[in-house]
C-alpha cells in the first residue's frame, strides 16, 4: 500500500475523531496533525506538553517515574531511596535495563530497592524520622555507596515531610552527599517534570556542591549526557567517541557514578543525546560554567556520520582527521550490514509512538535500511521536541501527541504499516492484530542500538521481527475463509465413523 | 433505644471539649450509656472524664506496637466519670504527617473493632476546628455521625465558623444521612448573644439548642481536670449543662442546613450591632493615608 497523501491523513485524523465526544475532540484535534515540512514551528501544527484527557488511554509515567526511573535511577554507586509506600519502589526496580558494570550491593545499587516502605503511621506521624533512620542503615549495611538521593512517592507532598532537613542532617552525619528530590507522582502532566525537577536537583544538590573538587582536565573532555545505557547503548557510543581522540569524563546517567556528575562541569563539551530528559541541565552549565553543548544522533550510520563530523568540528584538525577515520574503519562493517538486511526490509513502513528522543532519533537508521517512518508520536514531549522532529518526517505523514490507545490502534489499521515499535503497553494489541511489533523502550531485552555496533543489532532485530515465519501463520478466527463448502461440513460435523 | 452519633464542630477555641464533656457528663448523671471520641491531634477531648493530662492515643498506641492492625480495644479505650468510654484518635505534632488521616484510621479501627456497641445510646466525636480536609470530615460521613451540634458564639469569627461547617454538612447531607441538629451557644457575654445566634440558626434551618451563660466554676473544675457535674454538682452552671443535656436527648429537629451567602451573614452581624455599616472608601488605605485625609477634610 502506499503512503497516504495530506488529503487522506487530514480525513484519516478527522474520522478517528468522530467517536469524541465535542470537547475532547477539540482537546484531541490539536495533539493530531498532518507533517508538514516546510513549518518553522510546531506550536502551528501541534500542541503538547498538556493534560492527558479523562477516560481515555494514555501512556505516560508520572514524575517520580521521569526522576527516580530515568534521571537518578542509573546513577549506579548512589542509592536511591523510593520514600513513601513500597509500590512505587518495588514496580521501578531494576530500572530499565541500564546496563552497568560493578557488584550489585557492593559498591553499585542501580538494580536493587530502597523504600521507606511506608505504613500508616508514617502517613499520620510523618515520614522524616524513619528516613533518618534509613539512611542511617544504609550507611552501616552498605558503606562503599557514595551518595544517597531521595525520592518523594506522592504522600510526602501530602503529608509535608520535611525531606530536605533530613537530608541536611544525614548528609552531616554519614558525610556523604544526599539529595532530596521533590518528584512527587502527581506534579505535572507527565514523567516530563520529573525529568526537569531531577535535573534542578542535580543542579543544586551535586554541582553547586561539588565546584571546588580538583579534577585534572584535558583539551578534549567531553561527557555524554542524556544516554541510558539501555542494552549497553552509551558504551557503544562512548568508543566512537574514544576512538576519535576525545576523552569522555561523565555518563549521564547510564553506567554514570556520582563522582563523573560532579566532574561534568569541568568538560570542554557536553554532548546531548536525550535532549528532553536532560536540556535543562546542560543549558544550566552553559549558563553558568559556560560550557557548550550539542545535541547528536547515534541512530543509524548517516546520522552517526554527520553526528561524529559536527562533534569533530568543535575540536581542532586532529581530532577531525580521527573522525575520519573512524567513520572509514567502520564503513565496510556497517556496508555489510545494509548490503545483507536492506534487500530484505526496503520500502517496509514504520510507525512509532515512544518518549524521549527516539521518537526522532531513530528515523535515520531506518532510512539507512531503506524504510520509511510513517507516523510518529511522543509520550511526553514539548513543542521543542516537535520542532526537531518536522524536518526528520516526510511530508503528510502522521504525528500524534499522548495518543491515545483508541487513536492508535485506528491509525494503525488505516495505515496499514508493516512494523509498529512502541512500548510493552501497546505490544501485545499490536502482535494480536498480526503486526510485527518491536518493543523500543527496553529495545525488546535486545540492544544496544547505538553507535555502529548498535546499529547491526538495530538492523539484525528489525528483520528478525518483520520477516519472521510467524506472521504468516496467525489466521485471526474471523478472517478464517473456508476454501469449499464441504471443508465447512467437515469441521460442523463430527466425523461418525 | 438505637445508638445517637452526635458530632459536635465549632471555630477552635470556642470551648467545643469543654462543652462536650460536660454535656456527655449530665447525660451520664441521666443514666445514659456514652463514649466520647477525641478527634482531634491535641487529645483533650476525654481528660475532664479521666481526670487525666491527655488519654494515651489510637495512633500513638499504633505507633508503637507498629500497625492499628496489632491493637485491641481495651489498649485504646479508658472509662471515667460516669462509665463514660473514651478514645482518643490522637495524631503528630503540629507541622508533620497528616493528622486527617489519623482521625480516618482511628475511626475505621474502633468500627472494626467493635467499639459501637448495642448498650451505647451515644458516641460524640469532638472534632477539631474546622472541616479542614476530608479526614476531619470523617465522621460525619455515611453511618457515623447523624447528628452536628455546633458550638458558637456572638462573635463574628465564632459565627462565620458556624456558617462554613453547614457548608461542609449540606456536602455530606445530600450523598447520606447526616444532618445539622442545632447551635450551641457558649456564651462570651456578647451583646444580644442569644437572640442573634436564635436568629443565625433559624437562617441555618436549625435552632439554638441552649444558651450556656459564662461562669467562672468551669474554669475551676477545668484546673481540677474535672467537669462541672462531678465537681460541683450544685453548681447553677451544672444544671444549665443538664438542661443542655435533657434537650439533646429530647432533640428530634434534624435538618439539612440552609448556610448563607457572606453578605446575608454581615448584613445579620450589622443588625445585631456586631459589625458597623461597611465604608467602602477606606478600603486598602493605610492610616497614613486615613490621617492625610481627615487632616485635608
Amino acid at each position: 500500500m502506499s503512503a497516504l497523501t495530506r488529503e487522506e491523513t487530514e480525513a484519516l485524523i478527522a474520522e478517528v475523531l468522530e467517536v469524541y465526544p465535542d470537547k475532547a475532540k477539540k482537546d484531541r484535534a490539536k495533539h493530531l496533525a498532518v507533517n508538514d515540512q516546510s513549518i518553522e514551528q510546531s506550536k502551528k501544527c501541534i500542541t503538547s506538553n498538556r493534560k492527558s484527557l479523562p477516560g481515555v488511554m494514555t501512556i505516560r509515567g508520572c514524575a517520580y517515574a521521569g526522576s527516580r526511573g530515568v534521571v537518578w535511577g542509573p546513577i549506579k554507586d548512589m542509592i536511591h531511596i523510593s520514600h513513601g509506600p513500597v509500590g512505587c519502589g518495588q514496580y521501578s526496580r531494576a530500572g530499565r535495563r541500564n546496563y552497568y558494570v560493578g557488584a550489585t550491593g557492593v559498591n553499585t545499587f542501580a538494580e536493587m530497592n530502597f523504600t521507606s516502605d511506608f505504613q500508616e503511621k508514617d502517613i499520620v506521624f510523618g515520614g522524616d524520622k524513619k528516613l533518618a533512620k534509613l539512611i542511617e542503615e544504609i550507611e552501616g549495611l552498605f558503606p562503599l555507596h557514595k551518595g544517597i538521593s531521595v525520592q518523594s512517592e506522592c504522600p510526602i507532598g501530602l503529608i509535608g515531610d520535611d525531606i530536605e532537613a533530613v537530608s541536611k542532617k544525614s548528609a552531616a552525619a554519614i558525610e556523604k552527599p544526599v539529595i532530596p528530590v521533590r518528584c512527587e507522582g502527581f506534579r505535572g502532566v507527565s514523567q516530563s517534570l520529573g525529568h526537569h525537577i531531577a535535573n534542578d536537583a542535580i543542579r543544586d544538590w551535586v554541582l553547586d556542591k561539588a565546584e571546588a573538587k580538583a579534577f585534572e582536565t584535558t583539551p578534549y573532555d567531553v561527557t555524554i549526557i542524556g544516554d541510558y545505557n539501555i542494552g549497553g547503548d552509551a558504551w557503544s557510543s562512548r568508543i566512537l567517541l574514544e576512538e576519535m581522540g576525545l576523552r569522555v569524563i561523565a555518563q549521564w546517567s547510564g553506567d554514570g557514578t556520582l563522582a563523573e556528575m560532579e566532574n561534568t562541569p569541568k568538560a570542554k563539551l557536553n554532548l546531548l543525546h536525550c535532549y528532553r530528559s536532560m536540556n535543562y541541565i546542560s543549558r544550566h552549565m552553559e549558563e553558568k560554567y559556560g560550557i557548550p553543548w550539542m545535541e547528536y544522533n547515534f541512530f543509524g550510520p548517516t546520522k552517526i556520520e554527520e553526528s561524529l563530523r559536527k562533534i569533530a568540528a568543535f575540536f581542532d584538525e586532529s581530532i577531525q582527521q580521527k573522525c575520519e577515520q573512524v567513520i572509514a574503519r567502520y564503513k565496510a562493517e556497517y556496508e555489510a550490514v545494509i548490503a545483507k538486511y536492506k534487500p530484505r526490509l526496503q520500502g517496509k513502513r514504520v510507525m512509532l509512538y515512544v518518549g524521549g528522543l527516539r521518537p526522532r532519533h531513530v528515523i535515520g537508521a531506518y532510512e539507512d535500511l531503506g524504510m520509511e517512518v510513517v507516523g510518529t508520536g511522543y509520550e511526553f514531549a514539548h513543542n521543542d521536541d516537535y520542532d526537531r522532529t518536522i524536518k526528520e518526517m516526510g511530508n503528510a505523514t502522521l504525528l500524534y501527541d499522548d495518543v491515545t490507545g483508541y487513536e492508535f490502534e485506528e491509525f494503525v489499521k488505516k495505515v496499514k504499516p508493516d512494523l509498529i515499535g512502541s512500548g510493552i503497553k501497546e505490544k501485545y494489541i499490536f502482535q494480536k492484530m498480526g503486526i510485527p511489533f518491536r518493543q523500543m523502550h527496553s529495545w525488546d531485552y535486545s540492544g544496544p542500538y547505538h553507535g555502529y555496533d548498535g546499529f547491526a543489532i538495530f538492523a539484525r532485530d528489525m528483520d528478525m521481527t518483520l520477516n519472521n515465519p510467524c506472521w504468516g501463520k496467525l489466521t485471526p478466527p474471523w478472517a478464517k475463509k473456508p476454501e469449499s463448502s464441504s471443508e465447512v461440513e467437515a469441521a460442523a460435523v463430527p466425523v461418525a465413523a | 433505644m438505637a445508638l445517637r452519633q452526635c458530632a459536635i464542630y465549632g471555630k477552635g477555641g470556642i470551648g467545643k471539649s469543654t462543652t462536650t464533656q460536660n454535656l456527655v457528663a449530665a447525660l451520664a448523671e441521666s443514666g445514659k450509656k456514652v463514649m466520647i471520641v477525641g478527634c482531634d491531634p491535641k487529645a483533650d477531648s476525654t481528660r475532664l472524664i479521666l481526670h487525666s493530662k491527655a488519654q494515651t492515643t489510637v495512633m500513638h498506641l499504633a505507633a508503637e506496637a507498629g500497625s492499628v492492625e496489632d491493637l485491641e480495644l481495651e489498649d485504646v479505650m479508658a472509662v471515667g466519670y460516669g462509665d463514660i468510654k473514651c478514645v482518643e484518635s490522637g495524631g503528630p505534632e503540629p507541622g508533620v504527617g497528616c493528622a486527617g488521616r489519623g482521625v480516618i484510621t482511628a475511626i475505621n479501627f474502633l468500627e472494626e473493632e467493635g467499639a459501637y456497641d448495642e448498650d451505647l445510646d451515644f458516641v460524640f466525636y469532638d472534632v477539631l476546628g474546622d472541616v479542614v480536609c476530608g479526614g476531619f470530615a470523617m465522621p460525619i460521613r455515611e453511618n457515623k455521625a447523624q447528628e452536628i451540634y455546633i458550638v458558637c458564639s456572638g462573635e463574628m469569627m465564632a459565627m462565620y465558623a458556624a456558617n462554613n461547617i453547614a457548608k461542609g454538612i449540606v456536602k455530606y447531607a445530600n450523598s447520606g444521612s447526616v444532618r445539622l441538629a442545632g447551635l450551641i451557644c457558649n456564651s462570651r457575654n456578647t451583646d444580644r448573644e442569644d437572640e442573634l445566634i436564635m436568629a443565625l440558626a433559624a437562617k441555618l434551618g436549625t435552632t439554638m439548642i441552649h444558651f450556656v451563660p459564662r461562669d467562672n466554676v468551669v474554669q475551676h473544675a477545668e484546673i481540677r481536670r474535672m467537669t462541672v457535674i462531678e465537681y460541683d454538682p450544685k453548681a447553677k452552671q451544672a444544671d444549665e449543662y443538664r438542661a443542655l443535656a435533657r434537650k439533646v436527648d429530647a432533640n428530634r429537629n434534624f435538618v439539612i442546613p440552609t448556610p448563607i451567602e457572606m453578605e446575608e451573614l454581615e448584613d445579620l452581624l450589622m443588625e445585631f450591632g456586631i459589625m458597623e455599616a461597611e465604608d467602602e472608601t477606606i478600603v486598602g488605605k493605610t492610616a497614613a493615608e486615613l490621617a492625610a485625609e481627615a487632616a485635608a477634610a
